[in-house]
């Protein structure tokens, strides 16, 4: 192990012994692949014909004219196939497992989005899959867990700790740590040891490559602001890596939960109550008790609700490069339906994070500015939560009915 | 609180460094048990009777594990017992201080097992400082690398302390040479793929891989695995020095209580 893989203070990789060469051959299997040129082509090929790259940029017209202030663009992520970025990574990391010529693959996920691209890649490409999801997070993305089993991965609910996405991640490494012989490890986020956060950020720069080119071509000049949703950081540090080097604003969106005054929240660098610690293994920003505990999160959104946030984020924040926001569930909620309603798009819970702070931005700027949102995904797996939100009467009435058709 | 071990006059692992302790046990031994046992589960109470009953039938070294809410390395059995004790309210001072009550009264050096940021959210140096004070002779961390772990080899030197190596079956010569390196006391060598508590096959392959730690390393040897009869303690002779029962006692303790954990250890040797 040379290249540590940190990013200021942040990074590393804190793994038991039994998996060093695991991560050398990854790393080194990585290294080659990004040396290769014939490796991005390819990737490019898969990603243009069996998903929707290039992903549309959209002008959200009506939301510009109700906020009457910058112009808002949408990266419209939720276009790839299975509905969100994580198609991204998981096709990269499936050419990976070709070339290294294992067999199985493994995932952790919170929302789900994670665990139905691994095991639609995993059809694709003919692996054996499963996926992991903590118990909390499989009663409120059932439509995920549905289709993953569809897809025939084997989905393993995750019952300690906060059963929440860390957990999972846990679970993840445990499989990992007995099969590692044939089974790949397809981390979903920019987290969890080196080369983990490069290589997610690697496959997941393709967003940010995008919307630069997209939005000069359109406008002939770039955004004042870019804004994205971080759960663990991938789809944020995707389109950020396209702009890092503009004179560019990025903001990235934390789940706020139900207040940051309330610690029910996933509020990592835009709340007091995180601090450095190591696990899951990587050193960043963690919600933790002074003993060094993970304390419990809480997020609307499943893919938001985790205790750590990427390294390469933490090292960004920290030298002021990215502002970092955090918006309560009931603020995601109206910016989740106003833009339904005005667009007639479906942002993922997730995604409307970044929404409902760009919302509250975009009034105070001028008609020459643009800003930029990323959909990271499409909101369709929400279905339970948002009728739950709404107290939806009639979807009650059919939920019941369903009921009395399956029978006692 | 009621405990038999004694408390001799001639505390020999007070004075004597772990691998010098480990040598004189196995001019009389075979080989040493250690086994081990997570802080505050089921509570400190229990805990205390436990190593009691464990160095009353004959355990030579004991690892205490101060619980995390990741423990990644760990199977179900530990892994729930981290979560239990945790949410019993149990401290890392509190652990600390449970350490040097147990240290005063058992005649066996104990250890320290638990996982990276227990120590770095406590700010290493200061943790190893403590950890000294209260009379350990040694830590186990698994999530920890000697790559990653500057500030702690750095500690637990200047502490006289032993940084506890750990080998395992994907582990190369040159790697193993390398980890040597940094190793006092012993070498723990894990048995097998996987988390704590599945099962081992004692194999030619196993005999293999010990002989190749053997040949890495001049520490006495530790392995870890699936301890359950005697039959496994009479293969280990001789190719291991010290054999880890790590879940088994969690599993017997559940199961039948405490009072049979020490059965099952007489049975053993
Ligand atoms: C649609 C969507 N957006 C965002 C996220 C958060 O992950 P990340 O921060 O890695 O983009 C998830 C995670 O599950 C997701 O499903």
């Amino acid at each position: 192990m040379n290249s540590r893989g940190y990013y200021g203070e942040f990074g590393g990789a804190f793994i038991p012994e039994i998996l060093i060469s695991t991560f050398e051959e990854l790393v080194d299997e990585f290294e080659k692949a990004k040396a290769d040129p014939a490796f991005w082509q390819k990737y490019m090929h898969i990603m243009s014909t069996y998903s929707c790259r290039p992903t549309p940029l959209t002008f959200a017209e009506n939301l510009t004219s109700l906020f009457g202030g910058a112009r808002i663009y949408i990266k419209r992520e939720d276009l790839n196939h299975t509905g969100a970025h994580k198609a991204n990574n998981v096709m990269g990391q499936g050419l990976l497992v070709k070339r290294m010529g294992k067999t199985r693959v493994i995932a952790e996920t919170g929302a789900g989005q994670h665990g139905v691209a691994t095991a639609t890649m995993a059809a694709r490409f003919g692996f054996r899959c499963t996926i992991y999801m903590g118990e909390v997070d499989i009663e409120r993305q059932r439509p995920n867990v549905f289709w993953m089993e569809r897809l025939g991965a084997q989905v393993i609910p995750v019952r300690d700790g906060t059963r929440t996405l860390k957990d999972a991640i846990n679970e993840a490494f445990r499989d990992w740590v007995t099969n590692m012989h044939d089974t790949h490890y397809v981390l979903g986020t920019a987290c969890g040891p080196h080369p983990f956060p490069e290589m997610v950020s690697y496959f997941q720069s393709i967003i940010g490559e995008e919307a630069r080119g997209q939005i000069i071509e359109r406008e002939g000049k770039l955004p004042s602001r870019v804004y994205a949703c971080v759960g663990g950081g991938s789809n944020a540090l995707g389109v950020f890596s396209g702009f890092l080097d503009d004179p560019v604003q990025l903001v990235a969106v934390e789940a706020g939960g139900k207040g940051l005054n309330t610690g029910r929240h996933a509020a990592r660098l835009s709340s007091k109550d995180a601090s450095v610690g190591v696990a899951q293994g990587y050193k960043t920003y963690f919600l933790q008790d002074s003993d060094g505990q993970m304390k419990k999160t809480h997020s609307v959104a499943a893919g938001l609700d985790y205790v750590g946030v990427s390294p390469i984020l933490a090292s960004l924040w920290q030298e002021g490069r990215v502002r970092f926001e955090s918006v309560m569930d009931s603020e995601v909620l109206d910016a989740f339906s106003l833009t339904l309603k005005k667009e007639g798009l479906v942002p993922a819970l997730e995604s409307a994070h970044a929404f409902a702070q760009a919302f509250k931005e975009a009034p105070h700027l001028s008609s020459d500015d643009i800003i930029l949102i990323n959909q990271s995904g499409r909101g369709d797996k929400d279905i339970f939560t948002v009728a739950d939100a709404y107290n939806d009467a009639q979807w009650q009435d059919f939920i019941r009915q369903k009921a009395r058709d399956y029978g006692p | 609180m009621m405990h038999n071990g004694k408390i001799s006059s001639d505390k020999r692992h007070e004075i004597m460094a772990l691998e010098s302790y480990i040598r004189a046990v196995l001019k009389e031994k075979d080989i040493l048990l250690m086994t081990h046992l997570i802080i505050g589960y089921p509570s400190f109470e229990e805990c205390f009777r436990l190593i009691d009953v464990m160095v009353g039938a004959g355990v030579d070294l004991m690892e205490l594990q101060i619980p995390f809410s990741e423990p990644i390395a760990d199977g179900p059995v530990i892994l729930r017992a981290n979560h239990m004790a945790l949410e019993n309210g149990v401290t890392v001072q509190g652990c600390l201080d449970f350490a040097r009550s147990v240290i005063r009264a058992f005649d066996i050096p104990f250890l320290l097992m638990t996982y990276y940021n227990i120590p770095f959210t406590y700010n290493t140096s200061a943790f190893v400082s403590a950890m000294a004070k209260t009379g350990l002779k040694g830590a186990i961390i698994p999530d920890l690398p000697p790559e990653e772990g500057h500030d702690y080899l750095e500690a637990m030197q200047k502490e006289g302390l032993d940084p506890i190596v750990i080998f395992s079956p994907t582990t190369s010569y040159e790697r193993m040479k390398y980890l040597d390196s940094f190793a006092r006391g012993f070498i723990y060598c894990v048995a097998r793929r996987g988390v704590t508590g599945g099962d081992t096959i004692l194999s030619e392959k196993l005999i293999f891989y010990l002989g190749l730690c053997r040949k890495a390393s001049n520490l006495p040897l530790a392995l870890g695995f699936g301890l359950k009869e005697k039959a496994d303690m009479v293969f280990l002779k001789g190719k291991a020095d010290i054999a880890v029962m790590g879940t088994q006692t969690i599993r017997t303790m559940e199961k039948e209580g405490i009072a049979a954990v020490g059965e099952f250890i007489r049975r053993l040797r």
